[in-house]
């Protein structure tokens, strides 16, 4: 229903802008919907988009508002790839654990500041991890044209990193792009829905989210509960990153995610913070996204234009803000409220 | 440090604080009426374009503003229309006219990419050719930046010298003391945020029609929410905004002059220089922030009305 709004809403901006809406989704849905190809990239898609969406829901039960999400995948990816280049001669059972550490660590670390300037009481966290959006990429950009500079033919127009060792892919799956990084990214689903859900800590959470004298009754220093927090949110971003680098490009690019970040803020917003809300979410902006790849080399729509779709789709919800995730789930679940 | 790079610095401060001057000023307005927007990233991309467009196309650069102006003022009444009648969360409403912005700007300066733009008319400032060591075409500017400083006191005046800035004032510290009052809560939150997007506008179309004379996708680089940190920074007043605007057009213009002069320091790294000075900014300033902050700031006021 949402959707649809929303898809009416962006045909008329595509009208406007001159091109043939009903074919653009026509290609959009068969292509990525109706091919093993399509299929598979939508997969592809997803992984980054679950994983920096968990990295919002987590803090966002805490009342923390993490939108940095962008910039601790850049983070992420970045401490990989420095691994990837300095431990070559690893077998791959070694490695790509290495890989999945130092990635976690990367996210996690870049988020952490935000999260202890926070548990300082000197800066809100939303505007840190906003700015920090912006200095991340340019640590990765420092790097490819500096130091982990790649001299190969070809590396002087797109300047990169070298390539990584083989063992420090992360393995793929039937012959298409879908690499490990789904395997991560539905665990760190499945176990932040079993935490949230099922254990002590989750509860705790909400408790201290709505209200910080809870957590003085609980026992509990804020402060550091919160960086910790926030270094597993970051972490978790920091997986889409290393996931990224290693499965698909197999070297660091500057500027190699096109915003999954500040997506991952809107499929989690959008979700509610529910695990299962971000799942499907997670599956409709894949869609979304590849075919916003697809009408800009069939229509010449610029990639960006699909912030606007995202953006009806965002408009569409907050109007009505009366649709719940959690009362989906126990409808799915056959549980009484 | 050569007289070159000292009166370039000078000059570009000017240049690169105007624009934001402008935004943080719509900041201040929007933030003092209790609504906290993120969307001004997407006001600006949307000005930048809109004006960029609309000056090549008529060959007029004023005309190109004031349609900027009206698009964003136009923008930010979306963000307004879910934050004020839907009571719909900030954060979110912001980053969703952000992500409008960016896309709507990309499909609208898709034709322009590239292209130049002969700037606004400068004007030197009279007498300033007294101070011969100065004498540079550096030194003459276009009428937005002359109105800058003019438009941060009327603001002021505004905000703290009329009845109407002291009823958005009251609406933005206590929603339900001004509704008591019998202050109009949504006009007045309305009126704050077309406000804050024709500055918006104004800024970006400035941005992309006199400083970078050209469009390129996602210009603006985050300046909408350097705006938001620097609102905190001069603790919600328009005249302290003066001070944090020039003060990132500086370390803007020092990291553009430092490449110029062929400073062996990575780019990259100077890049990184606004946003780091940013922080570094908020966090000292940090401590003071929550005595100054309005009181209603973010919040949703659902009172009957």
């Amino acid at each position: 229903m949402i959707l649809a709004i929303a898809l009416g809403a962006y045909a008329v901006v595509l009208l406007l802008a001159g091109k043939d809406p009903i074919k653009a989704y026509v290609d959009t849905f068969s292509f990525a919907l109706g091919t093993r190809y399509g299929f598979s990239e939508v997969i592809v898609r997803m992984i980054p988009l679950l994983l920096t969406a968990i990295a919002v829901a987590l803090p966002s039960r805490l009342g923390l508002i993490n939108v940095g999400g962008e910039g601790q995948l850049y983070m992420g990816a970045w401490l990989a790839t420095w691994g990837a280049i300095t431990f070559t001669g690893l077998p791959q059972a070694v490695f790509v654990p290495v890989l999945i550490v130092l990635g976690f660590v990367g996210g996690g670390a870049w988020a952490s500041i935000a999260g202890f300037l926070r548990a300082k009481g000197l800066v809100n966290e939303t505007i840190t991890t906003l700015l920090m959006n912006y200095i991340a990429p340019l640590i990765v950009g420092l790097s490819v044209y500096g130091f982990w500079r790649s001299r190969e033919v070809g590396s002087a127009a797109f300047p990169q990193s070298v390539a990584f060792p083989d063992a420090a892919r992360l393995p793929r799956f039937f012959d298409t792009r879908v690499h490990l990084g789904i395997i991560l990214a539905l665990v760190a689903l499945l176990i932040f829905w079993f935490v949230m859900e099922r254990t002590k800590w989750g509860l705790k959470m909400r408790a201290i989210g709505g209200n910080p004298e809870a957590a003085r009754r609980l026992g509990i220093r804020l402060g550091t509960y919160i960086v910790v927090v926030m270094f597993i949110a970051g972490g978790i971003a920091g997986l889409a990153g290393m996931a990224e680098v290693s499965a698909l490009h197999g070297r660091l690019r500057a500027g190699f995610s096109p915003g999954y970040g500040f997506m991952g803020f809107l499929i989690s917003w959008l979700a509610g913070g529910n695990p299962l809300g971000i799942l499907m979410m997670s599956f409709v902006l894949a869609v979304v996204f590849s075919g916003g790849t697809l009408l800009q080399i069939t229509q010449g729509v610029p990639f960006a234009a699909i912030n606007v779709l995202m953006a009806i789709i965002l408009f569409v919800v907050l109007m009505k803000p009366r649709f719940s995730w959690s009362a989906l789930t126990r409808n799915l679940l056959g549980r009484k409220p | 440090m050569t007289w070159a790079l000292i009166r370039g610095v000078l000059s570009g401060t000017i240049m690169y604080g105007v624009p934001l001057l402008y935004t943080t000023l719509g900041e201040v307005i929007g933030q003092r009426a209790g609504m906290v927007n993120l969307g001004l990233e997407g006001i600006l991309l949307v000005g930048a374009s809109v004006g960029f467009a609309v000056s090549s196309a008529t060959g007029n650069p004023w005309v190109g503003i004031a349609a900027a102006a009206i698009a964003g003022a136009v923008f930010n009444l979306v963000y307004a229309f879910l934050v004020v009648t839907r009571k719909a969360n900030q954060l979110a409403s912001g980053l969703a006219v952000m992500f409008f912005g960016m896309g709507i700007s990309a499909m609208i300066g898709r034709a322009f990419v590239g292209g130049g733009s002969k700037g606004l008319v400068r004007y030197q400032i009279p007498g300033i050719s007294l101070f011969s060591w100065a004498t540079n075409s550096m030194f003459s500017y276009d009428l937005l930046v002359y109105f800058a400083v003019p438009v941060a006191i009327l603001v002021w005046w505004l905000l703290f010298r009329t009845r109407w800035g002291l009823s958005l004032r009251a609406v933005g510290e206590s929603p339900s003391a001004a509704f008591a009052a019998g202050r109009r809560i949504s006009l007045l939150k309305y009126q704050a945020a077309l406000l804050c997007g024709l500055l918006g506008g104004i800024a970006g179309a400035h941005l992309s029609v006199a400083l970078a004379r050209t469009w390129s996708e996602g210009m603006t680089g985050g300046r909408g929410f350097i705006a938001v940190a620097l609102v905190i920074f001069s603790k919600w007043h328009p005249l302290r905004a003066i001070v944090g605007a020039m003060l990132f057009g500086g370390s803007v213009t020092l990291q553009l002059q430092l490449q110029a002069q062929g400073a062996s320091i990575s780019p990259f790294l100077l890049n990184m220089i606004p946003y780091v000075l940013t922080l570094g900014v908020l966090l000292i300033w940090g401590g003071a922030r929550r005595f100054a902050a309005p009181g209603g700031l973010g919040r949703v006021y659902s009172g009957e009305e």
